[in-house]
């Protein structure tokens, strides 16, 4: 796989004439076309990383290149930008104008595509994430979750080679964050757009290529899914959990029973549970 | 007795234009006081208008709110005490947070109550801890944190008004797991101890199911179940239908059943859960 973005050894501080830095030595490189979940504590450090991806900061110390581009080169920012989409923790502070389907509009506008094209891509994404019938509404007068899910197609639109989501299901009801999660996962697949994902709902990580753990500014854990949910006590310590049925089977397997390690859905644990509990009967 | 009292209530946003919305549409129900509801319901269906409604924030345009079986509207110039009585934490916490540092945002609601001094710094210093915000963030500007800690100071700042009624509009969004286990455990001691009124709005089923004992859904502006958590987490087939979901455990627990497991359906946690599993593989 082509590396995509590369992150060397980058601190980074809020304030000049501070010690405190956000990010404290952070190397991680991304290749193109990976899903990437991106876990940790609150300050831990998520957002500022997801913020260096697109230079709306650039390291403290060290160098993340984007496509072979350094993020602290001011003459190549538009294509960065154009490279990476991010989408923002809180959906207010992306919106841009009184129209929703504007707003969507907005980004594409700015890469300079023709009106025609640029109507197909709103459209595309307004119904990606199910709010076309809002599309001349004001985003404004939107609830929490609907402004959440203008936010996100205003970068579906612009179809960057990676879109960084931080924590972009947040506020959706369950229907909604399943279809924004199907949204990611078709985008990565089918388009072989990179993502990166902020999330603290552990069920979404499951997804990912790779989950990567942050804590208190530095990466601490990285593994597939199947190997970071296998030790569900060392993740606790860091304050994070696991998904329902991965704690059920792992308090099972704890106590002896014969259950296969890291269990991730809903599927996968009602057929081990399945086979646990007949193999019980067949005993008898 | 019934804390809260909600009697034909009909929000509409931008009567007479062309965008009218009918937000809430004739919905009654009462609470009765010290008990733990949870509103569930698609997003945009009226649970952020709904509690604003409750505090007084607005007027329905049809319908009364009583609160201890006084109509909250009949002295309008008293309203405030109605908002001090009912605390409601923002679904953004950015709409609530606005004053130079943390420490002030929090001491706004004791201070406008006319508490003292010291009175006022013992609750703003209780109200952190409460929110597991970290006494050095206080001194800091609200702008300076991070998505999560700003929710734990928009918590604070309600708390240490110390309502009787505590509403929180999606609190635990943007909390890191181990922050919302901390959280609605500490608020259903602040309900156990204390015998506060809680209701809270959330997209996670999980934390609903764990936490409350009543809960009432809504759809497109309509209340369309209001009942013990027990049966309206049976009622799996009208919460679909209405973007919500049913407790991961509780799917696995049914799927079981359909497999022709004799488990019990109605289990929704991962302890019930083991300990349900454990039996049958002991009654063997
Ligand atoms: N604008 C800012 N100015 C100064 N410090 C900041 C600013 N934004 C964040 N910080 C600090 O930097 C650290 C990392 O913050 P960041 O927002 O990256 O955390 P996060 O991992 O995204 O957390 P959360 O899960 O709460 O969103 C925190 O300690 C925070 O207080
Ligand atoms: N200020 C406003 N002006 C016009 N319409 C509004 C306004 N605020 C909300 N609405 C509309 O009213 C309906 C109910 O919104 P509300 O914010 O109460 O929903 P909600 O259930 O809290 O949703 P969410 O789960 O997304 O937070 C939505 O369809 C929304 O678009
Ligand atoms: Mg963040
Ligand atoms: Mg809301």
């Amino acid at each position: 796989m082509k590396e995509f973005i590369k992150i060397e050894n980058v601190y980074y501080k809020y304030y000049d004439n501070s010690d405190n830095f956000a990010l404290k030595g952070i190397d991680l490189t991304i290749n193109k076309g990976e899903f990437i979940a991106v876990v940790g504590h609150n300050g831990c450090g998520k957002s500022t990383l997801s913020k260096l991806l697109n230079s709306i900061f650039i390291p403290t110390t060290g160098t993340i290149t984007v496509d072979g581009i350094d993020t602290k080169n001011d003459d190549k920012l538009f294509e960065i930008r154009k490279k990476v989409g991010l989408v923002l923790q809180n959906p207010d502070n992306q919106i841009v104008a009184g129209i929703v389907e504007e707003d969507v509009a907005f980004g594409c506008e700015n890469l300079g595509f023709r009106p025609q094209e640029i109507r197909e891509r709103v459209d595309y994404a307004l119904k990606a994430v199910d709010m076309y019938d809002y599309r001349l509404h004001s985003p404004e007068k939107l609830s929490g979750g609907q402004k959440q899910r203008v936010a996100i197609a205003g970068i579906i639109a612009m179809k960057p080679e990676c879109i960084v989501l931080d924590e972009p299901t947040a506020m959706l009801d369950p229907k909604g964050r399943d279809e924004v999660l199907n949204t990611i996962r078709e985008l990565n697949k089918k388009l072989g757009i990179t993502i990166v994902l902020i999330t603290h709902y552990m069920e979404e990580t499951i997804l990912a290529d790779k989950i990567v753990m942050m804590n208190d500014g530095a990466i601490m854990l990285s593994g597939t899914p199947k190997e970071f949910f296998s030790d569900v006590e060392l993740l606790k310590r860091y304050r994070l959990d696991v998904p329902q049925v991965t704690e059920l089977c792992y308090k099972l397997k704890g106590c002896g029973y014969e259950l296969p390690d890291s269990v991730l859905d809903e599927h996968e644990c009602v057929e081990a549970l399945y086979k646990l509990l007949s193999n019980y009967n067949e005993l008898l | 007795m019934s804390i809260i009292k909600a009697e034909n209530i009909t929000l509409m946003y931008g009567a007479g234009t062309s965008f009218e919305k009918t937000a809430l549409d004739n919905v009654s129900f009462e609470i009765e006081k010290g008990e733990f509801t949870g509103i569930i319901g698609h997003t945009g269906s009226g649970k952020s208008t709904l509690v604003q409604l409750l505090n007084g924030l607005m007027k329905p345009d049809k319908g009364c709110i009583y609160l201890d079986e006084k109509n909250i509207w009949k002295k309008p110039k008293q309203i405030r005490n109605v908002r001090f009585r009912v605390g409601l934490v923002f679904q953004y916490p950015e709409h609530q947070l606005f004053e130079e540092t943390v420490y002030k945002d929090i001491a706004f609601g004791p201070k406008n109550m006319g508490l003292e001094e010291d009175e006022i710094d013992r609750r703003v210093r209780q109200a952190s801890e409460f929110a597991g915000l970290k006494e050095d963030k206080l001194m800091l500007s609200p702008f300076d944190l991070s998505g999560g800690e700003k929710r734990r100071a928009a918590i604070a700042g309600v708390i240490a008004m110390d309502p009787e009624v505590l509403i929180l509009d999606e609190p635990t969004a943007g909390l890191d797991p181990l922050g919302r286990d901390a959280l609605l455990s500490g608020i259903e001691d602040y309900h156990r101890s204390r015998n506060k009124t809680i209701i809270l709005v959330s997209h996670n089923m999980e934390d609903v199911a764990r936490y409350c004992e009543k809960v009432l859904v809504m759809s497109h502006g309509k209340k369309i179940l209001h009942d013990t958590t027990e049966s309206v987490f049976t009622r799996s087939d009208i919460l679909e239908q209405n973007g919500l979901r049913v407790p991961q455990i509780m799917k696995v627990m049914s799927e079981l059943k359909q497999k022709g497991i004799n488990v019990d359906t109605s289990i929704m946690t991962v302890d019930k859960a083991f300990i349900e599993i454990i039996n049958l593989l002991s009654d063997k």
